[in-house]
């Protein structure tokens, strides 16, 4: 048939036209990981993430140091939400060593989780204005994280890695007159973010940029496993803070932020709305919080275990629900540790997303999986 | 006389020459312009490698603002960078691709190891996937201690790599 | 339903004890974490203190239990029964059935996390299921463990040796990620699995899977 065609009509087939591109590792739009696209012409038929750029083995190091010593490691993935990939961890090491946590660490705890999940989303929310080529949303959300950076290191003297969960509660006390400074500085805050809505949010060039791009319908979003935002902006409430309160969670009252319309904006707009209700989380944990009180019980430098156990916990973390399995043989280091993360769950969903998407809108869908390469590849 | 000496055949030759009268003559303040100009606009390539990429991040935000300094914000086109930020850990994938890169950077191009990952291996120095310390890989100018490092810490170190090109000698004057 | 509270071990209840034939040999019914092959029945994973007071099982946990039993018969086997987890042992020929019916019936629908864990004592290599739901509210707190074994080989070579298993990706999609990362950690290739590439580790690997324990990180 085509050869009967005069040159330069015969059709040609789809194999020769599809192209393949290596997105990454390095690339503005990809973080530290590559991502196989083939294309057609300006749009994607197919991608292939190939994450493990970063992937250290920390599980492999979890086996040979004990349950103290594998904290500073365990944080690593995420340095900029440290407080949280420590939680499940530390959950099940204290359910495995068998000790109790004072009250007043339990309400620490969840207002170092929630400033740091605020620290976690400002740092993606200007990243995310990075890859749509919105410097305004790199500086300002830049720029404002350094606030609550600053209460998390009068609260626990470091910047980013914070090493802050211990079995047993919190290293430290909270400072003198940190409940007022952190008042002043959450309000601050989220009037702040809520400034966001007319330069970044309810700009039409980021609206025409995401709305309707990589749609990730309800039934998708179940049957993918996906987590966090991803699955709150596909219109399901589920949220672990609310389903599975963990610490003093049940006593507070929060609230979950879902969207119907699953689409990129959706995802990048769920996020933001998380962020105030954790202002709004920490606001009533300064409230309730004991006056005073023990913030740790003291553990032997080398713990021992109460014997043979296995430990799922799960916590809600900036990217979703984090998941940490404990497997503990009876000896002072655990005997296999698996940090079930978000940015891993979510991972699934990239190649079927962006399947008919345009090139172009790769960074966007992409970084609105809420994902952190670094954490995903452990 | 001159014409009869130069043919087609040997006319680099005496390009080549005249160049090296030429830079004899006007090195030493011309390497020093060269070298002024450097330093002033230092592009880090936009590779990321491991967490440390946080801090590097921060380190551009308004409140550090390392661009004052006259290290531009991290750039896409490794063709027109001279500076690589290694930002933490390397592993044994990163590997091979942080060399490409290196090679694909044109002269003269210079290399900040970031972290305590990137200088001997860190954190990770029993891990089975990460490299002790990226010296093996590319040539390293100057080692940014911390795990992370706090961006005023960063900015220190690209403040040393400013004083170390200002010392350095412009080889090549194209 | 729970009459014989009285001489229970604490925490780690087997409710299989009524429909299977109680002499059952405890080196198969004993739960994964063992440092040794000391058979002592009481595995007792998260009791506070033993014989102090028994505990309450979870009504509703040994419901989802019961059913599974009910359906299976004694081809599973409980691990625990637990506050919002409950652990299955499936053997390998049976896990797909059992993911079949955990997603039809008992309306899970996702997989968390796909965990293997190395037992060189038992030359064994589990794998481990952690299976939530979203569509059920009812089970939005709720874990269940679905924990299978695959044989163990002393030199192995990663998808050509015995240590298989079935995949349970077309039954469960989000576990496809998970099993690919199972198979290059561990060597566990899992049948019917159409993507069995490699994940994480660099594509120049040829060492041992890393995770299993005869892989001896450096200074170690």
């Amino acid at each position: 048939m085509t050869a009967e065609l005069p040159p330069g009509l015969a059709l040609q087939k789809a194999d020769e036209r599809i192209m393949t591109l290596n997105v990454g590792p390095q690339h503005p739009g990809s973080g530290h990981m590559r991502i196989v696209v083939q294309i057609d012409g300006d749009y994607i038929v197919a991608c292939d993430p190939d994450p493990g750029y970063v992937h250290r083995g920390e599980e492999k190091m979890a086996e040979y140091r004990n349950y103290i010593t594998n904290i500073p490691h365990l944080e690593r993935p995420v340095i900029h939400d440290s407080c949280n990939i420590l939680y499940p961890y530390v959950l099940g090491a204290e359910e495995i060593l068998g000790i109790e946590v004072p009250e007043r660490a339990k309400y620490v705890r969840v207002i170092a989780s929630e400033l740091n999940r605020c620290i976690y989303t400002m740092y993606w929310l200007a990243i995310y204005g990075i890859f749509l080529g919105h410097s305004t949303m790199f500086m300002w959300p830049a720029g404002d994280r350094e606030l609550l950076i600053d209460l998390m290191e009068k609260m626990t003297g470091a910047r980013v890695t914070h090493a802050h969960f211990v079995p047993g509660g919190v290293r430290n006390d909270l400072p003198p007159n940190f409940e007022d400074t952190c008042l002043r500085q959450v309000n601050y805050f989220e009037r702040r973010i809520k400034e966001y809505a007319a330069v970044f949010y309810d700009n039409p060039v980021l609206i025409s940029r995401t709305r309707g791009t990589g749609v990730l319908s309800r039934q998708d979003a179940i049957r993918l496993g996906t987590t966090g935002s991803v699955l709150r902006a596909s219109g399901i409430d589920y949220d672990l803070r609310v389903k599975e309160p963990y610490d003093v969670y049940d006593e507070l009252d929060v609230h979950t932020n879902v969207m119907k319309e699953g689409d990129s904006y959706a995802r990048s707009r769920v996020p933001w709305l998380d962020m105030m209700e954790s202002c709004n989380i920490i606001r009533q944990a300064l409230q309730k919080i004991p006056k005073s009180g023990s913030v740790r019980t003291k553990l032997k430098p080398n713990p021992k275990t109460k014997g043979p156990a296995t430990v799922y916990k799960r916590v809600e973390s900036g990217r979703g629900s984090l998941g940490c399995y404990i497997v503990s043989d009876g000896k002072p280091e655990p005997y296999r540790v698996k940090m079930s993360v978000g940015s891993f769950r979510n991972l699934i969903a990239l190649p079927y997303l962006l399947k008919g998407e345009k090139l172009g809108n790769m960074p966007s869908v992409y970084w609105s999986l809420n994902y952190w390469p670094v954490e995903a590849d452990r | 006389m001159l014409k009869d000496l130069i043919t087609p055949e040997n006319a680099n030759v005496f390009v080549g020459k005249l160049g090296d009268i030429l830079e004899k003559a006007i090195d030493k303040p011309l390497g020093y312009a060269i070298n002024w100009g450097r330093i002033w606009s230092l592009w880090p390539v936009h590779i990321e490698t491991a967490c440390c990429s946080v801090e590097f991040g921060a380190a551009s935000s308004p409140r550090y603002d390392v661009e004052r300094f006259g290290i531009i914000e991290a750039f896409g086109s490794l063709r027109q960078c001279d500076l690589i930020v290694v930002q933490g850990t390397i592993t044994r994938k990163m590997a091979p691709r942080l060399r490409l890169v290196y090679d694909q950077m044109p002269e003269p191009k210079y290399v900040i190891a970031m972290g305590a990952c990137a200088i001997t291996g860190g954190l990770y120095f029993d891990s089975y996937n990460v490299l002790p310390g990226i010296d093996g890989v590319i040539p390293v100018d100057v080692y940014v201690p911390g795990c992370p490092p706090r961006p005023e810490t960063l900015i220190q170190g690209c403040m040393l790599l400013q004083e170390k090109i200002k010392r350095m000698k412009a080889r090549k004057i194209v | 339903m729970m009459s014989d509270d009285s001489e229970k071990p604490v925490a780690d209840p087997k409710p299989d004890t009524k429909s299977s034939p109680p002499p059952k040999p405890d080196t198969k019914s004993s739960p994964p974490p063992k440092p040794d092959t000391k058979s002592s029945p009481p595995p007792k994973p998260a009791s506070k203190k033993p014989e102090e007071k028994p505990i309450e099982l979870p009504a509703f946990e040994k419901g989802i239990s019961d059913k599974l039993v009910e359906k299976f018969g004694d081809k599973v086997e409980v691990g625990f029964v637990k506050k919002d987890r409950v652990r299955i042992n499936i053997s390998k020929e049976n896990i797909h059935k059992v993911a079949e019916f955990v997603r039809d019936a008992l309306n899970y629908d996702h997989v968390e996390s796909v965990t293997g864990v190395d037992f060189p004592t038992d030359k064994e290599i589990e794998v481990v299921y952690h299976v939530g739901s979203y569509t059920d509210s009812s089970l939005a707190r709720q874990i269940l463990v679905l924990a299978t074994r695959a044989p163990r080989e002393e030199n192995p070579i990663p998808g050509q040796d015995s240590t298989r298993l079935p995949s349970i990706r077309d039954v469960f999609y989000s576990a496809e990620f998970g099993e690919r990362e199972v198979f290059e950690m561990l060597g566990v290739y899992f049948e019917g699995h159409p993507d069995n590439r490699r994940l994480l580790l660099p594509e120049d690997w040829a060492d041992l899977p890393p995770l299993r324990k005869d892989f001896a990180i450096k200074g170690r």
